[in-house]
């Protein structure tokens, strides 16, 4: 096994993905559903907003590790968050990412787990799905997301 | 391996990507299904016509141009020998097998269908074999059939039966599943299709390169396939037409070549093939696909499809040792293809632990929605062999796999 997978499956996405929090659907919430169809990545992401904050977060679906455990983190993370925080974390997230290898990375605090991502560039996409599809939902925008 | 293949060892060293390393291991090329690996004599031959024969062909008062237009014109009897046709002009040159599949879509499809008509496939098929024909569909207000298959993924030939109808135009059928390695009985399909008058178009593009395929045994009307699937270039494919369907149809895309004669008022096409073969063909890819068939035809299909079927024997003893390991795909006659799905570890994820360990293997829905739908899958993993893997390749694999395991245990 070669020194990168340890990097990419860390300890704490594995088991985001063996147990995935807040997967339930939301009623009343918005919600938006991001889907990668060459991967067969499907995620509905569900979000209340109360006053400009988050107050809910729930996600559904089916993917790879990568996106549930980052879909996991992210409806924890954004609890409580204004919604501005909320899209500047997705823009630092997103940099987290696809950053280059080797460049600095920015302490995200549990979701600098994800940082391992940057040296699997195909990957990425996996990552951003969950963060797009939130997006979306706050915007409550209706079209299909995708990170492909 | 087998005795004789034993022998024939030095064949991975005719394919020099076979040496490559991925991440500091040896490659193990599992992926044959989307793209076979070339050997020397054909990445030579591409090399040699660009440095030695190009010129233009059908045009050129010149040498070099007429000898140009000897080895393309060569290069299609190669073909039709290769498939068995019965005359090289039922054999056209297109890009790959979508194309082909769109060539008939488009010149047979807008000139035959008619509203209330219908198309039938199958649940096995590649996009590509479903996609044209949805849009002439729409285009003709003609509609698609599908043949299901059962959960081993064998055609139901008793639905095909029902599907069949009055108003069936053609059958378009897959020889070999590439999601599955499924292997269809073409040869009573045809015969099926056939006793009412329907024509019946195969997508070989998963099976010319391990098994002998013969048109005129099959029966079938029309037959496409890929090069780059048989260790020849990317951008080269053949479409073989039963020359009494292909003659009486329109042009597919119009330009020079194609043509007897132009005036503004009327154009006279030309013959077949060369009707289809508008603009200035892929020449270099058309002789350098031929080298490709010599090559196979020199290790011999029968001896290829036999090394195929015992290291597909080997490989899914060897994937069903593995705990929570499930073959998708048990039909009754398979190609060298194993689909499998790992509980617990999405298809995705085992891609990138095995491409780090050396092993390429495709890992998605295969271009196969409709089946993967059918099946309750989002996604499988894909082991796809070729007449240059080894028993050792399967340990590889099986190795990989079971530490994919490990990681998500």
């Amino acid at each position: 096994m070669t020194s990168e997978v340890p990097e990419l499956y860390q300890q704490l996405i594995l088991e985001h993905n063996r147990n995935p929090r807040n997967f339930r659907m939301l009623e009343g919430g918005r919600r938006a559903e991001g889907h990668n169809p060459l991967c067969g990545d499907h995620l509905t992401v569900c979000v209340r907003i109360d006053h400009g904050v988050v107050t809910d977060a729930s996600f559904l679906g089916s993917g790879c590790a990568i996106a549930k455990a980052s879909a996991s983190l992210m409806t924890d993370r954004v609890k409580g968050l204004d919604v501005a925080a909320a899209r500047a974390l997705a823009a630092r997230f997103d940099r987290l990412v696809t950053a280059p290898a080797g460049s600095p990375v920015e302490d995200l605090g549990t979701l600098t787990a994800f940082a391992g991502v940057r040296l699997f560039p195909v990957r990425a996409k996996c990552a951003l799905l969950a963060w797009r599809t939130l997006a979306a939902a706050i915007d409550a925008r209706d079209d299909m997301v995708s990170t492909e | 391996m087998n005795a004789m293949w034993q022998e024939k060892a030095q064949i991975r060293r005719d394919f020099p990507l076979l040496g490559e390393r991925c991440h500091g291991k040896p490659l193990v090329y599992l992926d044959n299904a989307a793209t076979t690996q070339k050997p020397r004599a054909v990445i030579d031959r591409l090399s040699r016509f660009y440095a030695e024969e190009n010129a233009n062909v059908q045009r050129g008062v010149y040498a070099l141009s007429e000898r140009a237009t000897a080895l393309y014109e060569r290069a299609r009897v190669t073909v039709q020998r290769f498939v068995n046709a019965e005359l090289p002009r039922e054999i056209v040159f297109v890009r790959g097998t979508t194309e082909a599949i769109n060539l008939v879509a488009a010149a047979w499809g807008r000139t035959r269908l008619n509203a209330g008509d219908e198309i039938v496939v199958s649940e096995l098929e590649h996009h590509s074999n479903i996609v044209p024909w949805q849009i002439v569909c729409a285009e003709k207000g003609a509609s698609l059939r599908v043949i299901p298959i059962d959960d081993a993924g064998d055609l139901r030939l008793d639905e095909y039966e029902r599907v069949l109808t009055a108003r069936t135009r053609l059958v378009s059928i897959v020889h070999v599943s590439n999601a599955l390695g499924t292997v269809n009985p073409v040869k009573e399909i045809v015969r099926r299709a056939h006793a009412r008058g329907i024509p019946v178009l195969v997508d070989g593009a998963q099976a010319v390169a391990h098994m002998p395929v013969d048109v005129q045994d099959l029966g079938c009307d029309f037959y496409a396939f890929s090069g780059h699937k048989v260790f020849g270039p990317t951008g080269t494919g053949v479409l073989y037409g039963r020359a009494s369907l292909l003659e009486p149809l329109p042009p597919y895309q119009a330009g020079g070549g194609m043509i007897r004669s132009v005036t503004f008022d009327r154009t006279l096409y030309a013959e077949v093939p060369a009707r289809f073969e508008a603009g200035t063909p892929d020449i270099g890819g058309a002789v350098t696909l031929a080298c490709a068939i010599d090559y196979l035809n020199t290790v011999g299909l029968d001896e290829v499809a036999s090394h195929e079927r015992e290291l597909l024997d080997y490989a899914t003893s060897a994937l069903c040792r593995i705990p929570g390991l499930r073959i998708i795909g048990e039909a009754r006659e398979k190609a060298a293809i194993l689909s499998f799905v790992v509980e617990g570890v999405h298809p995705h994820d085992i891609g990138t632990l095995l491409d780090r360990e050396g092993v390429a293997v495709r890992a998605g829905h295969h271009c196969c929605q409709p089946l993967m739908t059918r099946l309750g899958l989002a996604a499988t993993v894909r082991a796809s062999l070729s007449l240059y893997n080894t028993r050792d390749d399967i340990d590889a694999l099986a190795t990989a796999v079971g530490h994919a395991r490990e990681v998500f245990a």
